[in-house]
C-alpha cells in the first residue's frame, strides 16, 4: 500500500467514511428506512441525506479554507453539528 | 402492493463494486492522499494539511479557467440543447430518408476528439482552410490563432458541430416514443403546432433532455482534447480550460499535490450538479 501514500489523518477519514456506510448498511438490514420528507424541499430516505450531508460538509471545508483564515476544526465542527441536524430533521 | 425486500440479489452488484473499486476508489483515495502532502519522490514526502487547498482556491489563474469553463459549458447547452431539439423536430419520421438522415447525424459521433481538434485547425485556417480563407476572402477578418472572440467561436462551432447530434438523436428516440393518439387528440382539439410542442412533445421528452443535458455538461465540463489540438489554449489563455490547466499544473510542472487538491475540487463540482440532475431526473419521474 505504500504507493497510495497514505497519512493518518487520511487513514482515519476514510476509515470513519468506511464505518459509517457500514453502519449505515447494517442500520438499514436492521430497520428498513422509509423515505420522507423534512426541511429539504425532497423527499429522502436516510443514505440520501448522509450523501448531502458529506457534500455539503465538503463545500463547507472549502469555503473556510477558500475564504477566511479560520482554523479547519470549525469547519469540521460545523459540519459534524449540520450533519447531525440533516440526518434527524433532514 | 407490498413488495419482499430480497437483499441477497445485492451480491450481484458485487463485481461491478469491485471493478469501480480497482478503477475509481482506489485511484481517488490516492489522490486524496497526494492532496495533503508534499512529494518529492516516492521515500521523501511531507504532510501539508490544507495548504495545497488554501493555495488553489485562491490561485487566479484557477478562478479565471473555472469561470471561463462555466461560460464555456453554459454556452454549448444553450446552442446544443434547442439546436438538437429543433433538428429532431425536422427529421423525417419514416422511409429511407430517416434511416439516411440517423446516419448522417452519427458520423460526427464517431471521429475521434482528437482528429475533430486537427479537422477544424485546418478547416479555420487563414491560409489553407477553407473556412479561413473563405472568410478572409469575404473581408471578414478572421483569424482564431490570435484574435480571442475567433477562438472562441471556433471551438464552440467545433463542439455544436460534435455533438448536436447526440442531442438530436436523444430528442429524436423521445419523439418515436410518443404514441400517435396524442397527436390525434391534438388535432380534434385543433392544438396549433406550438401547442402541440409545449403540451405533447416536450414533456414526453422530458426525461432524454434531462440526458442530454446532463451528458453534455459533464462532457463540456471536462473538455480537453479538442481545443488542446485546435488552438493550444490560446490565444494567451483564453481557451484554456480547466482540465488543461490541471494538466499543465500535474504534467507539465509536477506539481502533484496542488494538482490533487484542484482534481478533487473540480470533482466535487461535476458530482454536485451530476447529483442535481440527477435528483431533478428522478423526482420528475416520480411526480
Amino acid at each position: 500500500m505504500d504507493w497510495m501514500a497514505w497519512t493518518l489523518p487520511t487513514t482515519i477519514f476514510f476509515a470513519s467514511i468506511g464505518l459509517l456506510l457500514l453502519g449505515m448498511t447494517l442500520y438499514e438490514l436492521r430497520r428498513p428506512c422509509v423515505e420522507r420528507r423534512g426541511f429539504l424541499p425532497i423527499a429522502t430516505s436516510r443514505g440520501d441525506r448522509l450523501f448531502i450531508g458529506l457534500l455539503v460538509s465538503a463545500y463547507l471545508h472549502l469555503l473556510v479554507i477558500g475564504l477566511s483564515d479560520w482554523n479547519l476544526w470549525v469547519a469540521s465542527l460545523l459540519s459534524l453539528a449540520w450533519l447531525l441536524v440533516v440526518m434527524r430533521w433532514g | 402492493m407490498n413488495k419482499v425486500p430480497n437483499n441477497k440479489a445485492w451480491w450481484l452488484v458485487l463485481p461491478v463494486f469491485l471493478l469501480v473499486a480497482f478503477s475509481a476508489v482506489v485511484p481517488m483515495m490516492t489522490v486524496v492522499n497526494y492532496s495533503v502532502q508534499d512529494i518529492f519522490d516516492q521515500s521523501s514526502r511531507y504532510f501539508v494539511g490544507a495548504d495545497w487547498y488554501r493555495q488553489v482556491l485562491q490561485d487566479p489563474r484557477l478562478h479565471d479557467s473555472l469561470l471561463r469553463q462555466f461560460i464555456y459549458s453554459a454556452c454549448v447547452l444553450l446552442i446544443e440543447i434547442p439546436l438538437g431539439i429543433a433538428v429532431a423536430l425536422t427529421m423525417p419520421t419514416k422511409g429511407r430518408w430517416s434511416s439516411l438522415c440517423l446516419i448522417v447525424m452519427a458520423i460526427p459521433l464517431l471521429i475521434p476528439w482528437n482528429v475533430v481538434g486537427t479537422i477544424w485547425q485546418i478547416f479555420g485556417r487563414a491560409d489553407i482552410g477553407l473556412l479561413g480563407a473563405s472568410l478572409n476572402q469575404l473581408g471578414i477578418n478572421y483569424n482564431y490563432a490570435a484574435n480571442t472572440m475567433d477562438a472562441w467561436v471556433t471551438v464552440l462551432v467545433m463542439d455544436v458541430w460534435h455533438w448536436t447530434s447526440l442531442v438530436a438523436l436523444l430528442c429524436y428516440s423521445g419523439l418515436r416514443a410518443i404514441p400517435d393518439v396524442y397527436y390525434q387528440a391534438a388535432r380534434i382539439d385543433r392544438a396549433s403546432a406550438w401547442a402541440v410542442f409545449r403540451h405533447i412533445q416536450l414533456p414526453k421528452m422530458k426525461n432524454v433532455l434531462l440526458i442530454a443535458v446532463m451528458l453534455r455538461f459533464m462532457d463540456s465540463f471536462m473538455i480537453y482534447t479538442e481545443p488542446f489540438v485546435l488552438t493550444g489554449g490560446g490565444p494567451g489563455n483564453a481557451t484554456t480550460f480547466l482540465s488543461q490547466t490541471l494538466t499543465q499544473m500535474a504534467v507539465g510542472q509536477f506539481d502533484l499535490g496542488p494538482a490533487a487538491a484542484f482534481s478533487l475540487v473540480y470533482f466535487l463540482i461535476i458530482l454536485l450538479v451530476s447529483w442535481l440532475f440527477y435528483t431533478a431526473m428522478t423526482h420528475a419521474d416520480k411526480q
